[in-house]
């Protein structure tokens, strides 16, 4: 109150005080009022009384003349009092609030826009060009009636507006909203809005890229040919099976069976066969040296030796599990040759127990190449000529049995047994023959009962045919004194070239010149040895001639017309095998149970062995011995289990000098007549002292 | 079967004879007698030999096939059977 009322009195007493109090002022001149107040105020009610008295307020001051006369000089200045003096702002720059110095001291009291444009500006010159502003107006109705002239413009505008939409005849729509806008101008408002809107979504699916393979693939030659191969087997085989369609059901079943066996054991049977040259290019390399001496090693100091010659030892067979049986049968094979089999058993008749047919080939020699353990013990064995698979073999215990070196399995395809006339003694002999007239594979059998039989391979039968009983001829011989059924085959040997001729050793020392056609009795018998013939061999070129070998320590060669023997050699020990040589009618090989071979040859010498030497150890007895059919080596089986090989040295295998630059003629009948010469220089001395 | 397993350990038990592997036809060693390291190695690298030497016989006469190969070296001879499936590899000193 007081300060409306300090105020209120500044503002009546400026003029009075001739000049205006600053807010300082007054408040000290109430000051002193106040106390003037105390002083007179009696005197108040007299200045009321007295209307053209000056009213003082009771608080003003007195002030006395000089005071009063006092002249106070102000000066008003454009600060505005109302701007603040403390604003601060935050400087970066000095981190740190500062105060500013400059404030706005500017204070708007009253601010009212003119209407009026100036006839030449550029906005009236705008405003003319639309037309729509009237000459007379312009500098007067603008400025004195506004509220007239807006409607004004506005109608014109509306009316450009409609002109414009006149234009276009399509927006009849928009002309029908314009009207309602029209109406009210000023209360009108646009008022707008939104209806919520679906929300957009994004779908999307992805499918499964397509399978995608890398595929490279070079096309040599081989791999087309290849390729063609294939597709033509398929074919035939779509065409087989089409053929068979109506067969099929039981080819399914047998077929189901050896898939599953393949499957199991493929691993590591595929390789078999890689594993059995490898096993021999092992054994090349180890035995090399031996390797190139069976080929190339030619013995040179043959040259200084006259007329005799060595042996050269090369490979050794042996196998383990055959170590306590003695080799009773050496057979090469006549198709193949580095293939031979040997027998084992025994010929100790107070340890006779199992057996065993192994065959060895030269190109892996410390390995059978097949191996059949048998339960008898193996005395004899053959193999086929034209079809060396097929073995022949005749045990201790009289069975004769077929083995087949393809068929798997240890047992042999075809064996006598008891029903089918097996022999009741052991078998000393089996040898193949022809086929017969249905083309039957057949062979021969000589046992120690007495007979020989002739066995034929009917399908899976082995057929028998006794063809001789040597019982009864051993009475009918010529020394009738022998009781009948002792004798006892013990070899035999069928001639080259006449089928039926074939000759018998007995155990008496006999041998029988027989025929296949006549079982009854012998074509001729010679007296040739005084213990049992071990070996009965014909020669291989002339067709009269056969050697034979004994217990009796000798080796006789006869003409089989002749009952004498034409040679006779004692080898000063138990002969167990002869062979004659392949390659030459004069030459043949025999072992004696003292462990040496004896090579002979009589086109060199007559008398005496051109080859004597021991080729195992002390005590060891040769058993067999054989010559291969066309390298110049023979092997000696002993009664160890072992099979050695020796190679013939050249003065063994001597032909015969060529004479004055002549071609040498060969062949057998060259060999034949070797032989023959020989046997006439025998024979014209004995038909002389005849 | 059991024939295979004896052939391979008797050609293991000749002289020389540094190690057998059997490698099937993607050249993975499937039967070895050699340490683990060579036998990767050896089978690895003679795989690729093998390929390369069938390839060139089957280029020259598609008929024909590669049956062997036989490498002679300073120190050992290596001795490869390639069969269909699987093949052979034999390494021997044959000075030993």
């Amino acid at each position: 109150m007081s300060i409306s009322n300090a105020a209120a009195t500044m503002k009546k007493g400026v003029p009075a005080q001739k000049a205006a109090l600053p807010g300082a002022k007054p408040t000290k001149a109430a000051a002193k009022k106040k106390e003037g107040a105390v002083d007179n105020s009696d005197g108040i009610t007299d200045d009321w009384s007295h209307g053209k008295g000056l009213i003082k307020p009771p608080d003003q001051l007195e002030l006395t003349e000089t005071e009063l006369n006092e002249e106070i000089t102000r000066i008003l200045t454009t600060n505005n009092p109302h701007a603040p003096q403390n604003i601060v702002h935050y400087s970066f720059k000095e981190r740190a609030y500062k105060p500013t110095g400059v404030v706005d001291q500017m204070v708007v009291l009253f601010e009212l826009e003119g209407s009026l444009v100036h006839q030449d500006s550029d906005e009236a010159r705008r405003l003319r060009a639309k037309g729509d502003l009237p000459k007379e107006t312009a500098t007067v109705a603008t400025g004195t009636e506004p509220d007239e002239e807006k409607p004004d413009t506005l109608g014109t505008l509306v009316e450009v507006d409609e002109a414009g939409e006149e234009d276009r005849p399509d927006s009849a729509a928009s002309k029908a909203d314009m009207e309602p806008k029209a109406t009210n101008q000023f209360k009108f408002s646009e008022r707008a809005s939104q209806t919520l809107n679906n929300p957009l979504r994004e779908r999307s699916c992805q499918t499964e890229p397509p399978s995608r393979s890398i595929f490279a693939a070079t096309a040599n030659q081989w791999e087309i040919y290849d390729a063609y191969v294939e597709e033509l087997q398929k074919q035939e085989k779509n065409k087989e099976k089409q053929k068979a369609a109506a067969s099929k059901k039981d080819t399914d079943k047998s077929k189901k069976k050896p898939m599953l066996m393949e499957t199991q054991n493929d691993d590591l049977t595929k390789v078999r066969k890689s594993a059995k040259i490898l096993e021999r290019m092992v054994h090349q390399n180890i035995f090399d040296d031996i390797a190139q001496d069976f080929k190339y090693f030619e013995d040179a100091s043959d040259a200084f030796r006259g007329q005799e010659g060595t042996l050269l030892p090369l490979w050794k067979f042996q196998y383990d599990k055959a170590k306590g049986l003695s080799v009773t049968a050496l057979c090469w094979s006549q198709k193949h040759q580095d293939l031979f089999a040997v027998g084992m058993g025994s010929y100790d008749f107070s340890k006779q127990g199992r057996g065993m047919l192994v065959h060895y080939t030269l190109k892996n020699t410390t390995f059978p190449e097949y191996i059949y353990p048998t339960d008898s013990g193996v005395l004899c064995l053959d193999i086929h000529e034209q079809h060396p698979l097929l073995v022949a073999v005749g045990f201790y215990d009289g069975c004769v049995a077929v083995y087949n070196l393809k068929k798997k399995g240890l047992e042999p395809v075809y064996k006598s047994t008891a029903k089918t006339g097996k022999h009741t003694d052991p078998v000393w002999q089996v040898r193949w023959q022809k086929d017969d007239m249905d083309n039957n594979r057949n062979f021969y059998s000589v046992s120690s009962d007495g007979r020989v039989v002739s066995w034929t391979l009917v399908k899976n039968e082995l057929v028998f045919t006794d063809i001789i009983r040597l019982s009864g001829a051993v009475s009918e011989g010529p020394e009738g004194a022998q009781q009948p059924g002792i004798a006892c085959g013990t070899a035999f040997d069928f001639h080259k070239q006449i089928d039926y001729l074939f000759l018998v050793g007995t155990e008496e020392g006999k041998i029988h010149k027989c025929s296949k056609t006549y079982s009854s009795q012998f074509l001729e018998t010679y007296d040739a040895h005084s213990m049992s013939v071990e070996a009965i061999r014909w020669n291989h070129f002339h067709p009269k001639v056969f050697i034979s070998c004994s217990s009796d320590w000798t080796v006789k060669i006869w003409d089989h017309t002749i009952n004498t023997p034409m040679f006779t050699f004692d080898l000063k020990a138990a002969v167990g095998d002869v062979a004659w040589a392949p390659y030459s009618s004069t030459v043949f090989a025999a072992v004696t149970t003292d462990g040496k071979v004896h090579v002979f040859d009589l086109s060199v010498n007559k008398y005496e062995a051109i080859c004597q030497q021991s080729v195992v150890a002390k005590k060891t007895k040769l058993t067999h011995i054989d010559f291969n059919p066309i390298h110049p080596i023979v092997t000696v089986g002993d009664d160890r289990g072992s099979v050695s090989s020796f190679k013939l040295s050249p003065n063994l295998r001597k032909k015969p000098e060529a004479k004055k630059g002549q071609v040498q003629p060969k062949g057998p009948e060259v060999e034949v007549a070797k032989m023959e010469e020989l046997l006439s220089l025998l024979r014209e001395p004995e038909h002389g002292t005849a | 079967m059991a024939e295979v397993e004896e052939t391979l350990k008797r050609i293991q038990g000749q002289n020389g004879v540094q190690g057998i592997i059997i490698v099937n036809s993607e050249g993975i060693p499937v039967k070895t007698t050699l340490d683990n390291p060579s036998t990767v190695q050896y089978a690895g690298l003679i795989h690729q030999l093998v390929m390369k030497a069938r390839s060139t016989i089957r280029d020259i006469d598609p008929q024909n096939d590669l049956t062997f190969l036989r490498i002679r070296s300073k120190k050992n001879e290596i001795m490869i059977a390639p069969d269909k499936d699987y093949f052979l590899i034999v390494i021997q000193n044959p000075s030993d």
